[in-house]
């Protein structure tokens, strides 16, 4: 198709997608900041509490907002997505391992 | 690649020109996000690394970060909004929201670079420690993909206004909302661990 | 002599450091004027910049890689022999301390960075698309772009010898030694810079092959289809892509550090030098996974090509290539256990290290498998594949020695190390490119290199090689560190030493004949007329060499791997040729002149950072905004190839039926 000529529009669903991930993430981060700024709990589980909003939070962003889901063929975007976020959490949390000698690192 | 069904896929991925772009940029997101990986790596190894300079809890200023946290989301909803105006095919609607999402962007930066002229003014500039060298870079990183983002989504507006939604402009309108929809991905994780956790952690 | 010309000449010239500076540069001078003259006296810059300068297409960009690494292999061996001929005897002074560390720095950066990545990127391009029939890579623009990234940030770091100054930290550059308290100046700068710029065309080239393969193969190219030099490019791109974005991390926190006066590795306000030694092995070890694994997938195509038997077990081939790629990228800190982690970090590290060499196993029984039985032929590219096989045989086997931390606390930075990654590096990866390169080189090209000529430098080469580094292994068994410029005649190291430097002027002469087999197969080397030169069995050899512009007339519809060998078994190879009613209108990539320009601005912003001179620096990032502003607005990416003269250049090939 020619690529400048103007394309035809969807019939799709309201914006009901958009603002219940808008809601989502807002409810998410207020229990988050309110969490820790109040020191609600102690640090080990607050931290792990923190984290675990955060993950949601990706997931409102990737399926409300990002349409991971959609696109031509094999979804392998999400495959490398998902390889992605595991050398990530790897080198960031390897790092803080492996330098965890002398006064390197607090955890 | 038209089948009969293209009509009913989203604009920007009927033509397989334009889907393997949008392929291409979610593969540059993967290396984006290892390139954060390894700043926040290197922030959660330096963190305590103050050098009796300022701290986490000395700079962090709570209702800074909330609103700019506030300004990010916000920006990151109306950009979904615009990718949804672009796929019901309405060029004003989609270069308003556009327009909304950028001026929700330049409000975070201005927050930003206010938090970081205060830091500065107190003596917490970049070379006082590695603490705040690591701090500065993460999120000074965040912040310089945020004013490219800006530039790039300004010309994005732009080629639509010039040129209505085409195949080309409606893979350009989505690839620039994923891209800021990541940056907010990034934002999520910059507010927990470094923001928050700096508070808890005291 | 006016005394700023003389600062100058010290300065940045380096004109008082002796007369390898003053032949460098006289060298320089003349090749830099014989191309110019050249160019001029043939009146072919106009040509140089349509056919080169501003291509897209996936085959010349191919080209370009393959001459850069080659001249690049040629300075990295020049430095290896510099090396060698200091140390051949003990206290010798033929090169300083200093010109010792410059010499061995430059000889590890361009090896790595501007020898083999080059070199593998070469076959990336000249290969792959063919082999997948698709007619151009996903992004033939951002390709071209890869490349003159690549180009000018190489050219940066090769400046630094005649110009500025070296890098002289090794070509891992630690800190604290590379920080600005204990090397200021420009020669770190270079090294930053230069590869840095370079890296940033590395990763796009990933993302680039990543989709083209997942993305643009043939009708009926199942994955499980796909020839295995594919595969091994699709495993490599998703290492590349992952790697070096830690590169980007740990060079760009340095330049912070000797620029901008942050204390990210420094010693003092906190810093921490271990994380960059951390944060450079992220992507460290990943990278010679990333070079190794094409050199495999040229194993395996050229083993099964030259057996004339497909290859044994293709599925654990594949299986193990993504294994490989995953696990690599857990392994990183053994090449710190001597650091200081704890005992549990180096344990997990050490057992981690060792299983990687599993799935490489598995590789190379099924290569000896795929030859049990085969009728062989004893070409150039199989004789570099065989002679892999013991090679790396050893190296690994040495791997797994020094993965075991304990043992690893003897032989760390000992010449035990720098001859395994020497075998593995050369035994492995550049006898896999140059099998590669032998291989498709009459696809480049349209001929052969000359066998005769080829088998006096493999021999040569191969002898040199094992005469080269198998002293090195005792030598470091006897305690000689690395790096050393000179050593002392009563620790009983002279022998070792004077045979090893036996062994490099021996690869020299080997490397010699590869070029002179070049320039004179170029004349008289066999001409490829089929297109088909060594009776191939993947798509690339079922078109005419050289590929036409557009690689495919037609794109073919594959039923079964190793496609255009079972046709050919089956007396169909005219399936794939030409008919006339099947020839459509075809979007061919336009070629730009804003690569090579981007790729201008780069070098001109990494100069200011060289040498502080910001607002050069300023200059060109300026350049760079502008060219991606250009490319932003820019809608015209593609130009029309009509079917009619595709048609006449099928004709004139003698394609059509």
């Amino acid at each position: 198709m020619n690529r400048m000529s103007r394309v035809e529009p969807i019939h799709q669903g309201g914006l009901a997608k958009y603002i219940i991930g808008y809601g989502l993430s807002l409810v998410f981060t207020a229990i988050a900041f309110w969490l820790a700024l109040g020191h609600a709990m102690s640090v080990r589980p607050l931290i792990i509490v923190l984290f675990v909003l955060a993950a949601l939070q990706i997931g409102v962003q990737l399926f409300f907002f990002m349409h991971v889901t959609e696109g031509d063929g094999p979804p392998y975007h999400a495959a490398l997505l998902l390889l992605g976020m595991i050398f990530t959490f790897a080198v960031a949390l390897m790092s803080m391992w492996i330098m965890a000698f002398g006064t390197n690192v607090s955890y | 690649m038209a089948s009969v069904t293209s009509h009913l896929r989203t604009p920007e991925y009927r033509s397989a020109y334009q889907a393997l772009k949008i392929t291409g940029f979610w593969v540059f997101l993967a290396t984006d996000m290892l390139l954060f990986g390894c700043l926040f790596a290197t922030y959660l190894v330096l963190r305590t690394h103050t050098d009796g300079g300022p701290t986490a809890t000395q700079i962090f200023d709570v209702p800074g970060f909330t609103l700019e946290t506030f300004f990010l989301l916000t920006s990151s909803f109306t950009g979904g909004i615009a990718t949804w105006a672009m796929r019901s095919g309405r060029t004003k609607l989609t270069v308003s929201w556009m327009l909304v999402t950028m001026l929700f962007g330049v409000a975070f930066l201005l927050l930003e670079a206010t938090e970081f002229a205060h830091d500065v003014m107190i003596g917490a500039t970049i070379g006082r420690s590695a603490f705040l060298s690591a701090f500065f870079t993460l999120v000074g990183t965040h912040g310089s993909h945020v004013s490219i983002g800006l530039v790039w989504m300004f010309l994005t507006m732009l080629q639509v206004l010039k040129r209505g939604i085409t195949p080309q402009t409606a893979r350009k309108v989505f690839v620039v909302n994923l891209y800021w929809h990541f940056l907010d991905v990034v934002w999520v994780f910059i507010f927990t661990v470094v923001y928050l956790s700096g508070v808890v952690l005291s | 002599m006016p005394i700023w010309f003389r600062d100058f000449a010290d300065h940045y010239l380096m004109w008082n450091e002796g007369y390898l500076i003053w032949i460098s540069d006289i060298l320089i001078l003349l090749v830099s004027l014989g191309i110019v003259f050249t160019l001029t006296y043939l009146k072919k810059w106009k040509w140089l910049w349509k056919e080169w300068l501003t291509t897209v297409d996936h085959k010349k960009i191919g080209i370009m890689y393959l001459i850069c690494a080659l001249l690049m292999f040629f300075r990295g061996g020049v430095d290896a022999l510099l090396l060698r001929t200091q140390l051949a005897l003990p206290g010798e002074h033929f090169l300083s301390a200093e010109h010792y560390d410059q010499i061995f720095t430059t000889h590890g950066t361009i090896m790595i960075l501007f020898m083999a990545m080059p070199f593998m990127f070469a076959l990336f391009n000249v290969a792959v698309p063919l082999q997948i029939g698709a007619r151009d890579v996903a992004f033939p623009y951002l390709n071209a772009l890869s490349f003159w990234l690549f180009f000018f940030g190489a050219l940066l770091f090769n400046l630094s010898f005649v110009f500025g100054g070296s890098p002289d930290a090794g070509w891992t550059s630690y800190p604290p030694l590379t920080e600005n308290a204990f090397d200021p100046g420009p020669g770190e700068n270079f090294y930053l810079l230069g590869i840095q710029i370079s890296g940033i065309g590395s990763i796009a080239t990933g993302i680039n092959f990543l989709v083209t393969i997942l993305k643009m193969r043939a009708p009926g190219m199942t994955l499980m289809k796909m020839p295995l030099f594919s595969w091994s490019v699709l495993a490599s791109c998703i290492i590349i892509i992952f790697a070096f974005p830690a590169l980007a991390v740990a060079l760009g926190l340095l330049m912070m550090d000797r620029l901008f006066g942050t204390h990210f590795f420094t010693m003092y306000h906190g810093g921490d030098p271990m994380m960059f030694v951390n944060l450079f092995w992220v992507w460290g070890h990943p990278e010679v996974y990333i070079v190794v694994l094409p050199a495999y997938g040229v194993y395996s195509e050229v083993i099964a090509t030259f057996a004339r038997k497909r290859i044994f077990g293709y599925t654990s081939m594949v299986i193990s290539l993504m294994l490989i790629a995953v696990i690599s990228y857990f392994v990183w800190a053994h090449h710190f256990f001597t650091m200081g982690a704890g005992a549990d970090v180096n344990t997990f590290f050490a057992i981690a290290t060792m299983a990687v060499g599993i799935p490489t196993g598995v590789k190379a029984f099924n290569w000896l498998f795929t030859m049990f039985r085969g009728r062989i032929q004893f070409k150039l590219p199989m004789l570099w594949a065989l002679a892999a096989i013991p090679a790396f045989a050893i190296g690994g086997a040495t791997g797994v020695m020094l993965a075991t931390a304990p043992g690893d606390y003897q032989y760390h930075n000992s010449y035990f190390l720098v001859a395994h990654f020497h075998q593995m590096l050369i035994g492995a990866v550049v006898f896999g490119y140059l099998a590669g390169m032998y291989y498709w080189w009459p696809k480049m090209f349209g001929f052969k290199l000359d066998e005769r000529l080829g088998k006096i430098a493999f021999w040569l080469f191969n002898i040199g090689f094992y005469v080269c580094f198998m002293p090195m292994y005792f030598l470091g068994l006897n305690g000689m560190q690395r790096r050393m410029y000179t050593y002392p005649s009563d620790m009983g190291w002279g022998t070792l030493n004077f045979v090893a430097t036996i062994g490099a002027y021996l690869m020299g002469l080997g490397f010699l004949f590869i070029v002179a087999q070049i320039l004179y197969s170029i004349r008289h080397g066999e001409r490829d007329i089929t297109g088909d030169a060594w009776d191939g069995r993947t798509l690339e050899w079922s078109i005419p060499s050289p590929a036409p512009a557009y690689n495919f007339a037609v794109i073919p519809t594959i039923h079964d791997r190793d496609a255009w060998w079972e046709l050919k078994q089956r007396g169909e190879a005219d399936a794939y040729k030409t008919r006339r009613e099947d020839v459509r209108d075809i979007h061919m990539p336009k070629p730009s002149g804003r690569p090579f320009l981007a790729g201008v601005s780069f070098f001109i912003a990494g100069m200011g950072f060289v040498f502080e001179w910001r607002w050069l620096a300023v200059l060109g990032l300026l350049g760079v905004v502008a060219c991606l502003i250009s490319r932003a607005l820019d809608d015209e990416e593609e130009y029309e190839m009509k079917a009619n003269d595709i048609i006449d250049t099928e004709a004139k090939l003698g394609r059509l039926i």
